[in-house]
């Protein structure tokens, strides 16, 4: 078996340590452990994260292969510190049979840089009319957990109680893309003091915050959980808030480009920063960022959405909504919970890795590092300040690019095997 | 000031937009002359590439073009490739490969023109004839023109509209005219009041430099205006529960016979056409002494000579060799 020697990493709580990996598991996390025959990383002044995880992933294949691969997306999240990705289902063919899911599965495992973890559509073809088979996927060998019609909301609210409820059986968890439709037809981006002088279509924050107000509702009337996706306005943060208090089983994500960018940008009308939910205002960017460090947002979720460039390369109310983000991830935390002085490393690892582990039921992923854990482990280089250029997506839809931003991701241990190393990406994948 | 393109009316600042109405007064005399030519632009190709019907903004221009002598070619997307699906980027880059030396450009899409400024497909300069709901700056300066003419007559040379009130109404939401008129007529040093249906105004106007009003009556015997504006209600609002009815709105926030008496004397009609009569604007208004909806649609010419004369002549365009 091959043996792997992580040299004096600086571990979430901040001690530092040895980390010795066997095969796939670490065997022990300790001082001074031996490095006899297992191959040597330095990582001094290095912090050790447990592989992060993505619970909101556009691989896009099957279907629309000429934004991304589930290949190029997995080595993608490879390069940005993740060791599983959550594929959402709005492929061609949707994901909404145990056959697409048990593909996406399959073809992510041959890629072999992270655990492919496919997400099953709520509803047929994403149409909202009539429930998917939630079960014969839960029960496939994808073994789904997390449901959702990403890229529509589940409006319908009797639709959006039995999925709820039906999902009850095997664990399963609703992933709500929270827009009201009506109330954002032909929108385009945050309704706010910009659009008004931009004469785009406005997306009203009204829009997402009455459909997570009713689904934690629906989910405390039927006790089942709800989460909520990309959660981008302080009044949602407030309905979750008050959600959480009173009890009811919600949890959230937020994406980097939320806790980072704001409807400003659209003043440029460059497409890249078109994105839905679309980008909000510092107001909402505040509060999403002391949700995060607070708990009552539970994670960071990329929402990473890569589209070729002719989606982009057009006029604003033509061009596609998304943007990359699997790359840039863990440097938005660190600027949002570790450089900011409001929150610490261990946090860090909830939002992105425990917290999300937990929410889409993967027991081999989000463990501690420790002996006896899977190794999934990421090293960050938190001294680093690298202005965004490349990535590893077919796509570069990056509105990061000319950022500097904090921290880079310098090695990944995907299951014992290294994906990433030395900032460099493995030529082939683990399996 | 040195102007690349015109997309935006913030792109004006006093002094550009005062020596703009200013040439705009010499194109004016041109244009009462028997021989309504200028050789300008001679040798220089202007392009009007309309993505959205508008007869009218594109004869003005093209009229405007052909009198200071450019060679002028009217691009419809009605009928060309546009319509097959050939995207804004082909078409620019179409007309580049052609060597064009302006772009007047029409689009249903906002910030179309300044995508097509800054995207790198093209060189010439651009000149937003109506983007979306977003602006249509020559348009404002057209209004300038006519409001400066009318209250300060053969003085106008040199001046703004320092101290002038505006009231514009109608479909303030939706509409590119309200929004350069918004910007041109601050810089010029107007008084902008804008009124409108609690649906029809911005959701968060608060960048907006205007006061806005609900109420028409009210408004026009406090602010006595020097000109009202009437904005043309689109077909496709009618149906879309903005207002009750074509009937309440009329009543309520048109310029009818019944309204009329509570304007001053001297105070001006302003449309930028195409009218609504019956609906946003009465007959009897549209026909008022003091009615410039016409003067607006000859004006248009002379402003949008003027403007073409500040980007197109002299040593700017990347054409002279």
């Amino acid at each position: 078996m091959s043996k792997i020697l992580i040299q004096g990493a600086t571990l979430p709580n901040g001690t530092v340590a040895d980390i010795a990996i066997e095969g796939d598991k670490i065997t022990a996390v300790g001082t001074g452990l031996s490095t006899d025959g297992a191959s040597v990383i330095d990582a001094k002044g290095l912090v050790a994260l447990p592989g992060l995880v993505d619970l909101h992933t556009h691989l896009r294949e099957p279907g629309f292969e000429q934004s991304e691969t589930i290949l190029t997306g997995s080595q993608s999240a490879a390069a940005g510190g993740f060791t599983a990705v959550h594929a959402m289902a709005n492929t061609l063919p949707v994901q909404d049979t145990a056959g697409v899911v048990e593909q996406v599965q399959r073809i992510g495992f041959e890629a072999g840089y992270v655990d492919v973890v496919p997400v099953g559509a709520v509803t047929v073809g994403l149409d909202g009319k009539q429930l998917a088979e939630l079960g014969a996927m839960a029960n496939s060998k994808a073994r789904v957990r997390v449901f959702s019609d990403d890229g529509k909301c589940v409006h319908d609210p009797v639709l959006m109680r039995r999925a709820l409820e039906y999902v009850k059986s095997f664990g399963g968890v609703i992933a709500q893309h929270a827009q009201e439709p009506r109330l954002t037809e032909g929108a385009q981006m945050n309704e706010g003091k910009v659009s008004a002088e931009l004469g785009l279509t406005g997306w009203p924050s009204v829009a997402e915050e009455s459909i997570i107000a009713r689904d934690v509702l629906l989910a405390e009337h039927v006790g089942s959980r709800v989460h909520i996706c990309h959660l981008s306005t302080a009044g949602s943060v407030e309905i979750v808030r008050w959600a959480k208090a009173r009890g009811i089983n919600v949890t959230a994500e937020v994406t980097p480009h939320h806790l980072l960018l704001t409807d400003e940008l659209a003043r440029s009308y460059d497409a890249v920063y078109k994105v839905n939910p679309p980008l909000r205002t510092q107001e909402d960017v505040i509060a999403l960022r002391a949700a995060l460090v607070d708990g009552t947002i539970d994670i960071i979720a990329t929402d990473h959405a890569p589209h070729p460039a002719e989606a982009k390369d057009c006029e604003w109310q033509a061009a596609a909504f998304g943007m990359l983000g699997l790359e840039i991830a863990a440097s938005v935390a660190q600027d949002v919970l570790i450089d900011s002085g409001a929150s610490n490393w261990q946090r860090l690892a909830e939002v992105l890795s425990h917290n999300p582990a937990r929410i889409g039921s993967l027991d081999e992923q989000g463990q501690e590092i420790a002996a006896g854990s899977i190794a999934n482990i990421t090293l960050i280089d938190p001294s680093v300040k690298r202005e965004i250029s490349t990535s590893h997506s077919k796509s570069s839809n990056n509105p990061y690019r000319g950022l500097t931003l904090p921290g880079a991701v310098v090695h990944t241990i995907y299951r014992g095997y290294p994906t990433l190393a030395n900032g460099v990406l493995a030529e082939a994948g683990r399996n | 000031m040195s102007l690349k393109h015109l997309l935006s009316a913030a792109d004006l600042d006093r002094a550009t937009a005062i020596e703009i109405l200013d040439t705009a007064e010499e194109m004016a005399g041109v244009n009462s002359r028997d021989i309504k030519k200028l050789p300008t632009l001679r040798g220089k190709t202007v392009v009007n590439l309309f993505f959205e019907d508008s007869t009218r903004t594109r004869i003005s221009f093209e009229l405007a073009e052909k009198r200071l002598s450019a060679d002028v070619i009217n691009f419809a997307a009605k009928g060309s490739s546009v319509s097959k699906g050939e995207s804004l980027k082909d078409t620019a880059q179409t007309l580049e490969a052609m060597g064009t030396d302006a772009v007047v450009i029409r689009h249903s899409a906002s910030g179309a023109a300044q995508v097509l400024a800054h995207s790198g497909w093209i060189n010439g300069a651009i000149i937003n004839a109506g983007d979306g709901t977003h602006e249509h700056p020559t348009q404002a300066l057209l209004d300038a023109f006519t409001m400066r003419r009318r209250i300060h007559g053969a003085a106008s040379h040199g001046k703004g509209l320092d101290g002038i009130k505006v009231v514009i109404v109608g479909d303030i939401l939706h509409s590119r005219v309200a929004r350069s008129n918004l910007l041109l007529l601050n810089t010029l040093g107007a008084e902008v009041h804008m009124v409108a249906p609690p649906t029809l105004f911005p959701a968060f106007p608060q960048n907006w430099n205007a006061t806005l009003h609900y109420d028409f009556d009210d408004a026009l015997i406090k602010v006595q205006p020097d000109a009202v504006m009437m904005l043309r209600v689109q077909g496709e609002r009618m149906n879309a529960s903005y207002f009750p009815s074509e009937r309440e709105y009329s009543r309520i926030w048109g310029l009818n016979a019944d309204r009329l008496p509570l304007l001053r004397d001297d105070a001006l009609i302003m449309h930028p056409g195409p009218m609504n009569r019956g609906l946003e604007i009465s007959s009897v208004a549209a026909d008022h002494k003091n009615s410039t909806v016409l003067e607006q649609v000859a004006n248009g010419v002379s402003v949008r000579m003027a403007v073409m004369y500040h980007l197109l002549s002299g040593e700017r365009t990347h054409t002279d060799v």
